[in-house]
């Protein structure tokens, strides 16, 4: 079973390789370079130069993902299980949820610094969204009865949560995630471009500047290993956290 | 200490849409400590929400209803609970879902365990602990539910159309397998069905129920409660034609 997905996970990588190679001898251009001289590449600058962007931008996407966890699933909790708060919360997350966060990036430059901040904070903003959302429609789609054989008990609401929100809510918590993080890593690499000189957005915009195709497309290819890696984890913790939802 | 688990209900009306809407209406009825009661009524007339009313999980808008000579009190009566879909968590396994009861009232004890495993055994569900509800049968989800409800020993039990989504012939069996448990148990038991029958073979007392607003039309004795041999014979299909006159007879008046 889990040979089977990594085995799966290397055709993917096997087929987009070749198609890869295929297109660069085709073009013969340096801008489209063969796949086998940029692994040598990457693997050649990784510990030199990569590691250190590739920390960076892990580190905050890791920030503002646990930032929006800290604020979101809270949130999306008690507007989930307290009509009332949903009442008067809800206006306000559907009014701000559209506005385009990357439009806001310069205000949060010009009040937080082009530093470390104002990067989190937009990782933050796209991620927390759909964790309000998504915890609330899943304590929202609990039938109610579910909670009855714990009410005529005396449940505390701890109990409760433990019992019934956490566990109800976390699939569709765990999509959440997953969905904002690619748009997450895309934005970080646009914030990434300018105000720093870490992170694989500075990295690969620097190296196309510096016309160094094998560089840039090594940064891509680390970029997208990151991608992997923090999709990888989300399944992985959906596994273990999620068991009853696996078929089969 | 011993005491009464009698369900005392006085006076009680309920309504919806803020009051426009009338529920119940003046519904008086004692179930004695250890008793059976079936309450059987068309859809409708408000079975459900009594059940929840006893249960403490909505205000009668009149009325009282005492557990035990006291007012309903889910953190002080230990209040069993079996909706129409059983009410298993689908995230926690068998026996995570078996003893869910004992685990809000914290009375994991040193032989919880072992009487887990003895109920299990007896409910033909050993060496499911470890699935999710969604692995199971019907019939199993249903057993599931019954060994949760008879292992924390819960004062009163409520369950509402217990066996109504079980095929005829499961229906049969988990009726047995449900009296058995009960017998050893005795608890105060009041359960909702749709069926006649199942009226006659689970309810010492057997409660009619009208509809709009939902009242009490008859409270009947049932002296065939719990024989499975009499289940065959014609006195008891000569009671359950009396009992279906009496729901039409109801209709009609209504
Ligand atoms: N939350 C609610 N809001 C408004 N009306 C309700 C609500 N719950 C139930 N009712 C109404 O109250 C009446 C009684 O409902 P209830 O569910 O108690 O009936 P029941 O006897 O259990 O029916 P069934 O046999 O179909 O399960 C019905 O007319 C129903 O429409
Ligand atoms: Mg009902």
């Amino acid at each position: 079973m889990k040979y089977s997905i990594f085995l799966s996970y290397l055709a993917g990588a096997a087929a987009i390789f070749v198609l890869w190679w295929i297109l660069s001898a085709m073009v013969a251009l340096p801008m489209i370079p063969s796949p086998v001289a940029v692994f040598v590449k990457l693997v050649d600058i990784f510990a030199k130069s990569i590691a250190v962007h590739a920390g960076f931008s892990l580190w905050r996407i890791a920030a503002g993902l646990f930032a929006a966890i800290l604020v979101g699933f809270p949130l999306g909790m008690v507007m989930g299980y307290f009509p009332k708060a949903d009442r008067y919360l809800a206006p306000l997350v559907y009014l701000t949820y559209p506005v385009p966060k990357i439009a806001l990036l310069p205000i949060f430059m010009l009040m937080a610094g082009v530093g470390e901040t104002s990067k989190i904070i937009m990782i933050f903003l796209i991620i927390v969204f759909q964790v309000v959302i998504a915890v609330r429609d899943g304590i929202h789609a609990i039938p109610e009865e579910t909670y009855f054989p714990l009410y005529s008990l005396g449940a505390s609401f701890r109990q409760v949560f433990q019992e019934v929100l956490w566990p109800a809510s976390l699939p569709k918590f765990i999509t959440a995630v997953r969905v904002a993080m690619a748009t997450a890593i895309s934005v970080l690499f646009f914030t990434e471009t300018f105000g720093t000189q870490y992170g694989m957005g500075y990295f690969i915009m620097d190296a196309w500047l510096r016309v160094n195709y094998l560089e840039m497309y090594a940064g891509i290819v680390c970029l997208s290993f990151i991608g992997l890696l923090l999709f990888g984890i989300i399944d992985l913790v959906e596994h273990f956290a999620c068991r009853w939802m696996q078929k089969g | 200490m011993t005491m009464s688990h009698s369900i005392e209900i006085q006076h009680l009306s309920v309504g919806y849409d803020e009051g426009r809407f009338k529920a119940l209406l003046d519904i008086s009825l004692t179930v004695p400590d250890g008793t059976a009661c079936a309450v059987i009524g068309p859809s409708g007339c408000g079975k459900s929400t009594l059940l929840r009313v006893i249960a403490g999980l909505q205000k009668p808008t009149k009325g009282t209803v005492l557990i035990g000579g006291e007012r309903v009190n889910p953190k002080k009566q230990k209040i069993g609970f079996v909706p129409q879909n059983y009410g298993l968590l689908p995230w926690r396994t068998v026996e995570e879902n078996i003893l869910l009861g004992c685990r809000i009232r914290r009375e994991v004890e040193e032989d919880t365990m072992e009487r887990m495993q003895l109920m299990m055994g007896q409910l033909g569900i050993r060496g499911l602990g470890d699935r999710y509800p969604k692995e199971l049968s019907g019939g199993q989800q249903q057993r599931v539910s019954l060994a949760r409800s008879f292992l924390l020993r819960t004062d009163v039990l409520l369950m509402d159309e217990p066996f109504s989504a079980l095929d005829a012939i499961t229906r049969e069996d988990m009726q047995e397998v449900f009296l058995e448990l009960w017998q050893k148990h005795a608890v105060t038991t009041m359960l909702v069905t749709h069926y006649v029958e199942e009226a006659l073979y689970l309810g010492q007392k057997i409660v009619l129920m009208s509809s709009y607003p939902g009242r009490i039309y008859k409270i009947l004795d049932n002296p065939l409660f719990g024989s499975s041999e009499k289940r065959r014979q014609p006195e008891f299909f000569a009671m359950g034609q009396t009992i279906r006159d009496l729901i039409k007879e109801m209709g009609k008046s209504a």
